[in-house]
């Protein structure tokens, strides 16, 4: 530590009174530090929480400021959970996250572990590949319809160099069947990094002696594996598929940009569906109901996740 | 023709400089038009030049690509924004646009200022000037016209081996379509024919999911074969007009065309693709809007007499083609509006629309039009006249995004995703727009 | 260290780097195509079959950054010849420019609005994190997870009150709006990293201070801060980088005046068709900060992407 001219005026200040005349109580403090936080989650995520809440009881429309607003109950809830379109963007939602998740964790771990071998410039290697999560998701979704381009992308013909398929003969955000597939491969291509990142972390905490001790006592390499490696990498990696997870379920600018919800709605993801209630049609009372609906998933689900975790990780 | 407009038009603007009230009196204002952008947009910045040096106002230029253009808009007029005091809206804002007190109503400035609705076609007047329609409301003077069209190959059309080949397989000569069957042929003839080298493919048509796409193209279809908005005699009554047995026709074809005459991947294009598309040398033909034919004219691949033009082929039922263009408002949330108004009463002027057509942008004056040399003034504009002759819009109801959505959803469904039957989304469309109705209190 | 069991053999060290490389050299082609794709002309970029050997030319840059009318020859002429380098390509395509785009203005919003949530995130986080850390402050967890939760609402669902509470004050499409809105959603993250580097000072430190007479905000600011230097700097690169690459709220909450790039570089479109090198350009530009700001972070990378639940 330096001293400054600062320091020293304290330091020849006594102490206690230096605390009554300059210093607040650590109670004081700790209120001050805190408060302005609290007030700006207040004011920008609560404040409008409550407001949704409240909206999501009413037929409210933006774009009607000459209506009146009416109460309708719980009509808006009970209109999107009998709603076919709704549960189709759910089931689509569910499609893309378990693939996403699948081949993420599969490509992630199979990574990490291979650059756990600490062959040289794996450093160097590791940041590379780290590059496409760290790009604006909006910019790699758009970009990504030009790969997937029949006649004039890159993906295509890729795929045509390794299978001798025709380039122009398929289009995989045209096709019903190939468009869930596209917007799952651009998400693993841009997210698999994130995970190997986590899974390289449990592998790192792993102490040597542990490995060392099963090799004394003739354990085969896969038995170490399955006995040693993967339970102790298990939480790292559920904590991984925990942020995929709610990152994914919340999945909108990607996607948006690289499919645009279609061909038909086969790629429209609840957000998707729920930016169309409440920007397009401006139907803000029923969105908000949405909304809503939404939260509770995302919190009901990750808070089960999370007990499911933290018994994983106690054991 | 437009060498002596031109010289006109410089004596005209001087003229109009010295009646510019704000001139006058040198309150200079800057003003802020919001429109898409493309390439009449770069016109009008051109055009706006003269405005500029009359009035001593300032111009500023918002433009929003085509797929945000709606959303982007609608949000600004909906949270009462002052960024555009000038707004070149799409059609079937104007709903809207009035009944929401987005637009300011022009009549008293127009019969003030000498302008009548008389001077427009009459299409573009209903399409984009009146609320509700049919009646003498106005919230917009009709500022660019537009309508659905087709372009097509002119140098391959002109080929003797594929005349001769078209000839002995369809019986008839390669040559512009009459009809849409026979615009079909065409497409599947050229369909991954080898032209130069290259795999070539027939038709790019509309099948954009985001906005607004589709529906602007099957619309071509399903008014030639039947299909209709609403009972002509009791609005808002849809079934058995929207889903007819010609609607469904309609929409058969345009997913036969799809199916049959279009490049692989082309399951989300609108006017940029369709373009990309054809420039390439990529297809025969193209469905697009009028306002891409002079960039056409002056493309150098395809560009100089290598294209030619046509209006959309007729169907049994009659030839229609969907209603693009835009009218200028004034945003009532603007606190510029009488500089604004001054824009609209320069624009009005005869000498500044024949202008407006010389840079690209299509006048929808009918001095312009009616001009003897206007047909031949440009490859394009006897295609132009006789589309415009013919056109039909979508709703332009207040709960337009609500209606457009729900079709661009069906349309899309059934044409590119090919779930269920023509019939089927038909018939849900009756039932998604029967419920935007009702909570409209229409129904 | 060559008898430890655990260290993988040559053959293996081997075979996992060159799998490693492999996966590394797919996964960049992308970014390479977008980078290359900038240097092509519109021509080239939309060529069918797709060129992978191409004359580089900057005219994709150069219409990122100007507005262009199609010009008739008569204006040509009258135009004179062209005076730079970059007139000269663009009239090349038979335009002249008519004025910069607005690429430079979105990028700007971007640079201020990013910087400036940074900015007061770092100050109101690590002032709540130091809180956190060292006080006994009332319902501790509940707050802290309240904190944390707020990261988990799709943007969409928390637009549309946002939305109407920016409109009603005047917030909507301002650049202080968006500052305000970045920093609360940032603001989780920021807290929970920054506590977990506090937590990693030693308290003696503090005591010494105190002790010698320091009042506790000194002690802060004298002892904590430049302490917590390195880790307050890697939670603001991602805060940064969060508020750069944005989309969601942006495409919803801006437009004219306060737009940033994301949202912004998408709908950049030239004559008619979409300009694919100029939206490559655009998509460049914007990724170099990122990929340096990567490069930076690499030690915390990953306390960062995880909330500080993992620290290496």
């Amino acid at each position: 530590m330096t001293t400054s001219p600062i320091d020293r005026v304290a330091r020849a200040t006594p102490a206690a009174a230096a605390r009554r005349i300059r210093g607040l109580s650590d109670r004081t403090i700790a209120w001050i530090f805190v408060a302005p936080s609290i007030f700006l989650l207040l004011a920008v995520n609560i404040f409008p929480l409550i407001w949704t809440i409240r909206l999501s009881f009413t037929d409210f429309r933006v774009n009607r400021p000459n209506n009146d607003m009416e109460w309708v109950g719980l009509r808006n809830y009970q209109r999107i959970l009998t709603d076919d379109d709704v549960w189709q963007t759910m089931q689509a939602t569910a499609h893309f996250l378990i693939w996403t998740i699948l081949l993420q964790v599969l490509i992630g771990f199979f990574l990490a572990f291979l650059i756990n071998k600490k062959f040289r410039g794996n450093d160097l290697w590791t940041t590379i590949i780290v590059f496409p999560m760290m790009l604006s998701p909006a910019v790699v979704g758009n970009f990504w319809t030009f790969l997937y381009q029949p006649q004039i992308g890159l993906f295509n013909y890729v795929v045509a160099f390794f299978t001798g398929a025709d380039p122009a003969g398929f289009s995989m955000i045209g096709d019903v069947h190939l468009a869930p597939w596209a917007i799952v491969i651009a998400d693993t291509w841009m997210w698999t990094p994130f995970v190997m990142l986590i899974c390289l972390a449990g592998l790192r905490s792993i102490p040597d002696s542990i490995y060392e001790a099963a090799e004394c006592d003739r354990a085969s390499k896969l038995r170490q594996f399955f006995t040693i490696t993967m339970p102790m990498v298990l939480p790292f990696l559920m904590l991984a598929v925990l942020f995929r997870g709610i990152e994914n379920f919340k999945m909108f600018d990607l996607v948006v940009q690289l499919t645009g919800g279609g061909p038909g709605n086969t790629t429209t993801l609840t957000s998707i569906d729920l930016k169309r209630e409440a920007f397009e049609k401006w139907r803000t009372g029923y969105s908000s109901a949405y909304a809503v609906i939404l939260f509770v998933t995302v919190f009901g689900l990750a808070s089960i996740y999370v007990k499911a975790l933290n018994k994983v990780k106690d054991r | 023709m437009n060498r002596i407009l031109l010289a006109g038009v410089a004596g005209g603007a001087l003229m109009a400089a010295a009646t510019m009230p704000a001139a006058a009196d040198g309150h200079a204002t800057d003003l802020t038009l919001c429109w898409a952008a493309w390439d009449p947009a770069n016109a009008l910045i051109e055009l706006s030049k003269d405005f500029e040096a009359a009035s001593g106002h300032t111009m500023n230029f918002e433009f929003v690509p085509w797929p945000n253009f709606a959303d982007r808009m609608l949000n600004e007029l909906n949270s009462g924004g002052q960024l555009c005091d000038l707004m070149i809206g799409d059609s079937q804002w104007i709903g809207g646009g009035a009944e929401n007190g987005h637009y300011v109503k022009l009549n008293d400035f127009f019969d003030a200022n000498g302008i009548t609705m008389d001077d427009f076609i009459p299409a573009t007047v209903t399409g984009y000037a009146e609320w509700p329609k049919g009646t003498p409301n106005y919230y917009a003077l009709p500022a660019f016209g537009d309508v659905v069209g087709w372009t097509y190959r002119k140098d391959w059309f002109e080929r003797p081996e594929l005349q001769a080949e078209f000839q002995s397989t369809y019986g008839r000569p390669l040559d512009v379509p009459a009809t849409l069957e026979e615009l079909r042929d065409i497409a599947t003839f050229f369909q991954g024919r080898d032209i130069d080298g290259t795999t070539v493919y027939g038709a790019a048509i509309y099948t954009e999911r985001g906005s607004e796409g589709i529906t602007m193209g099957v619309t071509n279809a399903l008014y030639n074969y039947g299909f209709l908005y609403e009972d002509p005699d009791q609005p808002y009554v849809l079934d058995g007009f929207v889903n007819s047995a010609g609607a469904v026709a309609g929409l058969e074809f345009y997913k036969s065309l799809y199916d049959a005459g279009t490049p692989p991947g082309s399951s989300n294009w609108y006017m940029g693709e369709n373009i990309d598309a054809y420039k390439s040398g990529q297809v025969a033909l193209q469905m697009n809007f009028a306002f891409i034919w002079p960039g056409v004219e002056a493309d150098p691949n395809v560009g100089g007499g290598k294209s030619g033009y046509f209006p959309n082929p007729a169907g049994p039922a009659g030839q229609f083609a969907q209603l693009g263009g835009q009218g200028i408002s004034v945003v009532s949330y603007s606190d510029k509006q009488d500089a604004a108004l001054e824009y609209i009463q320069w624009f009005a002027q005869p000498e500044i629309q024949a202008k407006w057509w010389e840079l690209g942008g299509y006048s929808a004056l009918k001095a312009v039009v009616e001009d003897p040399g206007f047909a031949t003034s440009q490859p394009y504009a006897q295609t132009f006249l006789d589309s415009m002759a013919i056109v039909k819009d979508f709703w332009a109801e207040p709960a337009y995004a609500d209606l457009l959505i729900a079709m661009q959803d069906r349309m899309h469904a059934y044409v590119i995703a090919g779930e269920g039957t023509a019939q089927e989304a038909l018939d849900k469309l009756v039932e998604d727009w029967t419920e935007v109705f009702e909570d409209e209190g229409k129904l | 260290m060559s008898f430890s069991v655990t260290e993988p053999s040559p053959k293996t060290k081997w075979f996992a780097g060159v799998m490693v490389v492999g996966y590394a050299i797919v996964t960049l082609l992308p970014l390479i195509w977008i980078i290359a794709t900038g240097f092509k002309s519109p021509a080239d970029a939309i060529s069918y079959p797709p060129k992978v050997i191409f004359e580089p030319t900057l005219e994709g840059y150069v219409n990122l950054f100007t507005e262009r009318t199609r010009a008739t020859p008569e204006m040509l002429e009258a135009a004179g010849p062209p005076e730079t380098w970059y007139q000269e390509i663009v009239r090349g395509q038979d335009m002249v420019i008519s004025g910069p785009s607005r690429y430079g203005a979105r990028f700007l919003n971007s640079v201020i609005i990013g910087f400036g949530s940074t900015a007061l995130c770092m100050i109101l986080g690590t002032a709540a994190a130091y809180a956190f850390s060292r006080f006994r402050v009332p319902l501790k967890d509940d707050l802290l997870f309240f904190i944390l939760s707020t990261r988990m609402m799709p943007p969409i669902a928390v637009a549309i009150p946002i939305f109407l509470m920016f409109r009603q004050i005047g917030l909507n499409d301002t650049h202080l709006g968006m500052i305000l809105l970045y920093t609360a959603v940032n603001l989780s993250l920021s807290v929970w990293l920054l506590k977990g580097f506090i937590d990693e000072i030693p308290i003696e430190y503090e005591e010494a201070a105190l002790i010698d007479g320091y009042t506790r905000f000194q002690a802060f600011y004298k002892v904590v801060l430049p302490q917590a230097a390195t880790g307050i700097a890697s939670t603001a690169i991602f805060c940064l980088i969060f508020a750069w690459n944005e989309y969601a709220f942006a495409v919803l909450l801006t437009s004219g005046t306060a737009q940033t790039a994301p949202p912004f570089i998408p709908t950049i479109i030239g004559v008619g068709g979409k300009d694919w090198p100029a939206v490559a350009a655009g998509a460049t530009i914007f990724l170099v900060p990122v990929m340096i700001f990567t490069i930076l972070l690499r030690k915390h990378l990953l306390r960062g992407i995880t909330f500080g639940a993992v620290r290496k």
